[in-house]
C-alpha cells in the first residue's frame, strides 16, 4: 500500500446559511480545496461525497454526480457516502483507500448538509433516522435522548457531573469564538451551561451540537507526489473505520463505544504509536458527553475519567491534550454529513501551523475521531505533519 | 413475567421529535429484562436506575412500563 498525503483542505463557514443551497456549499468547499492543493478539476480521478440526509433536507438525491459536475469533475466516478454523522469520515476512508491501493493518483473527498432549511422538531426526526427505527425511534428516542441516557449511566457508573459536561460546552465555545468559521463565536460560562433549557435530561442546549449548514473538502495524493502540490501537507498515518449496532439497548455497555475503542486502539497499531504521543484531537462532540466517552476510548483518560479530564482544563488549546480546538460540533457547528471531513481539514490546519489564535504549541500529530449514530460508525484518522 | 425488569438507565425528553410532539415531556428508558436482553420503552410514570419495573401495555409497537 501507498503512504497518502492531505494536499488540500477546503471548507465553507458553517452556520445557518440562508439563502446557500447544498450544490452551492459543497462546490464551494471544494474549490477551496482544489485551490489550497493547486490541482485544478480535470486532474480529479474520483470523488466520494459523504451527506447523510439530502433527500429528507432538501429533497434532493444522487449528491455526487449533482455536487460534482457543477464542480468541474467530468465523467469521474462520484460516489455518495451514508454511514450517519459519520458519512464524511468513511468518505474519506473510502478516498483513502483508492489511492493508497495504487488505483487513483488524486482524489477528493468531501462532506455535506444542509440542515435549516427545516424546523427544528422535523430536523430531530430525521436525525433519529440514524438510529434504530423499528426500535428505540419508534419509542420517541431522538439523538439528544440517547446521549441523554448514555450520560445518565455514565453519572451513575463512574460519577460523572452535570459540571464536567458543562466544562466541555465552555470550552469548545471559547475555542469556537476564535474559529472565523465556526457557528457560534460566543464564550459562555459555567453557570450559563448548567442552566440552560432542558432538551433530555440531563442534557440541556448547551450539551447539544448545533443544527448547522455547511462543507468541507479535502485534496489526497500518494505522498511520494505530495511535493508537487504543496510545501507543507499532512501525511496520513491511519485511517480505520468500525461499526457497530445501530440500536443504543443493543449494547452491553452504553458507557463506551467499542467502535471508537477498536478504530483507535487499530489505528494507534497501524501508526506505531501510543495515545501520550498525539499532540492534539478533534472528536466527535455531538453531546458534551461524547466528548468525554471518545476521550476515554482513545487513551486520553481513564475509563471513568474523562469527566475529571475535561474538568482540568487538560484539554484546553494551552493543556496536555488540547480537544476540540476548532470549538468541536458544539460550536463550530454540526452540518452532519460535513463534519467527518470537517474535522480533518481542521487538524490539518493545526499540523500546518496555520490555526492563528487556537493554534496549539505543539503540532505533529493530530487525531480525528467521526462517530456515525450512538457509535455504530466509527472512523478514525492519525495525520502526521509533513 | 418476562416482560418486567429493572431501569438500566433514562432520560426526560423535553424535545420531541415532531410526531411525539404532544406528548413531550416524556421519560424514555431502557429496560433490563428478567427474561434476558434489554428494550428501549415509554415509561408511564418516574422511575430511576436501578428500579424494578412492570410491563403494562404495547401501543403501535412502543412497549409502556410502570413502576411496581
Amino acid at each position: 500500500m501507498r503512504s497518502v498525503a492531505v494536499v488540500g483542505i477546503g471548507k465553507t463557514p458553517f452556520g445557518a446559511l440562508t439563502g446557500r443551497d447544498l450544490r452551492s456549499l459543497a462546490v464551494e468547499a471544494v474549490e477551496n480545496a482544489l485551490h489550497d492543493a493547486t490541482v485544478a478539476p480535470e486532474q480529479v480521478e474520483a470523488f466520494y461525497l459523504g451527506n447523510f440526509a439530502g433527500p429528507s433536507f432538501v429533497g434532493q438525491n444522487h449528491l455526487a454526480p449533482y455536487v460534482g459536475m457543477a464542480a468541474g469533475f467530468e465523467g469521474i466516478p462520484c460516489t455518495r457516502v451514508e454511514d450517519a454523522c459519520a458519512s464524511s469520515g468513511s468518505a474519506f476512508f473510502h478516498a483513502w483507500q483508492s489511492v493508497a491501493a495504487g488505483i487513483y493518483d488524486v482524489v477528493v473527498a468531501a462532506g455535506v448538509e444542509k440542515m435549516t432549511s427545516q424546523p427544528t422538531p422535523r430536523v430531530a426526526e430525521i436525525l433519529a433516522g440514524a438510529g434504530d427505527m423499528s426500535g428505540e425511534g419508534r419509542a420517541g428516542a431522538t439523538f439528544p435522548a440517547l446521549f441523554a441516557m448514555i450520560a445518565r449511566r455514565h453519572m451513575h457508573q463512574y460519577g460523572t457531573t452535570r459540571e464536567q459536561l458543562a466544562a466541555v460546552a465552555v470550552k469548545n465555545h471559547a475555542n469556537g469564538a476564535k474559529n472565523p468559521l465556526a457557528h457560534m463565536r460566543k464564550v459562555i460560562t459555567i453557570e450559563q451551561a448548567l442552566a440552560g433549557k432542558p432538551v433530555a435530561e440531563p442534557l440541556t442546549v448547551y450539551d447539544c451540537s448545533l443544527i448547522s449548514d455547511g462543507a468541507a473538502a479535502v485534496v489526497i495524493v500518494p505522498l511520494e507526489q505530495a511535493a508537487r502540490y504543496r510545501s507543507r501537507c499532512a501525511k496520513v498515518l491511519a485511517v480505520v473505520q468500525t461499526s457497530d449496532h445501530v440500536a443504543l439497548d443493543r449494547k452491553a455497555d452504553i458507557t463506551l463505544f467499542p467502535a471508537v475503542k477498536a478504530a483507535g486502539e487499530k489505528a494507534y497499531k497501524i501508526a506505531g504509536l501510543s495515545p501520550k504521543q498525539i499532540d492534539l484531537a478533534e472528536l466527535h462532540d455531538c453531546f458534551t458527553i461524547a466528548e468525554i466517552v471518545a476521550s476515554e476510548d482513545l487513551g486520553f483518560a481513564a475509563k471513568g475519567q474523562g469527566g475529571p479530564l475535561a474538568a482540568s482544563g487538560a484539554t484546553s488549546i494551552c493543556g496536555s491534550i488540547p480537544i476540540n480546538t476548532s470549538g468541536g460540533l458544539k460550536a463550530k457547528g454540526h452540518p452532519v454529513g460535513a463534519t467527518g471531513v470537517g474535522q480533518i481539514c481542521d487538524v490539518v490546519m493545526q499540523l500546518r501551523g496555520d490555526a492563528g489564535e487556537r493554534q496549539v504549541p505543539k503540532h505533529t500529530i493530530g487525531l480525528a475521531q467521526n462517530l456515525g449514530g450512538s457509535g455504530a460508525t466509527c472512523v478514525v484518522t492519525i495525520l502526521e505533519a509533513a | 413475567m418476562d416482560r418486567d425488569g429493572v431501569i438500566y438507565t433514562e432520560t426526560i425528553v423535553h424535545a420531541a421529535p415532531e410526531q411525539y410532539a404532544a406528548d413531550a415531556p416524556y421519560q424514555l428508558a431502557i429496560i433490563e429484562l428478567d427474561g434476558g436482553g434489554r428494550i428501549t420503552a415509554r415509561m408511564l410514570n418516574r422511575a430511576q436506575i436501578g428500579e424494578r419495573v412492570t410491563f403494562v401495555e404495547e401501543r403501535v409497537g412502543v412497549a409502556y412500563y410502570r413502576t411496581l
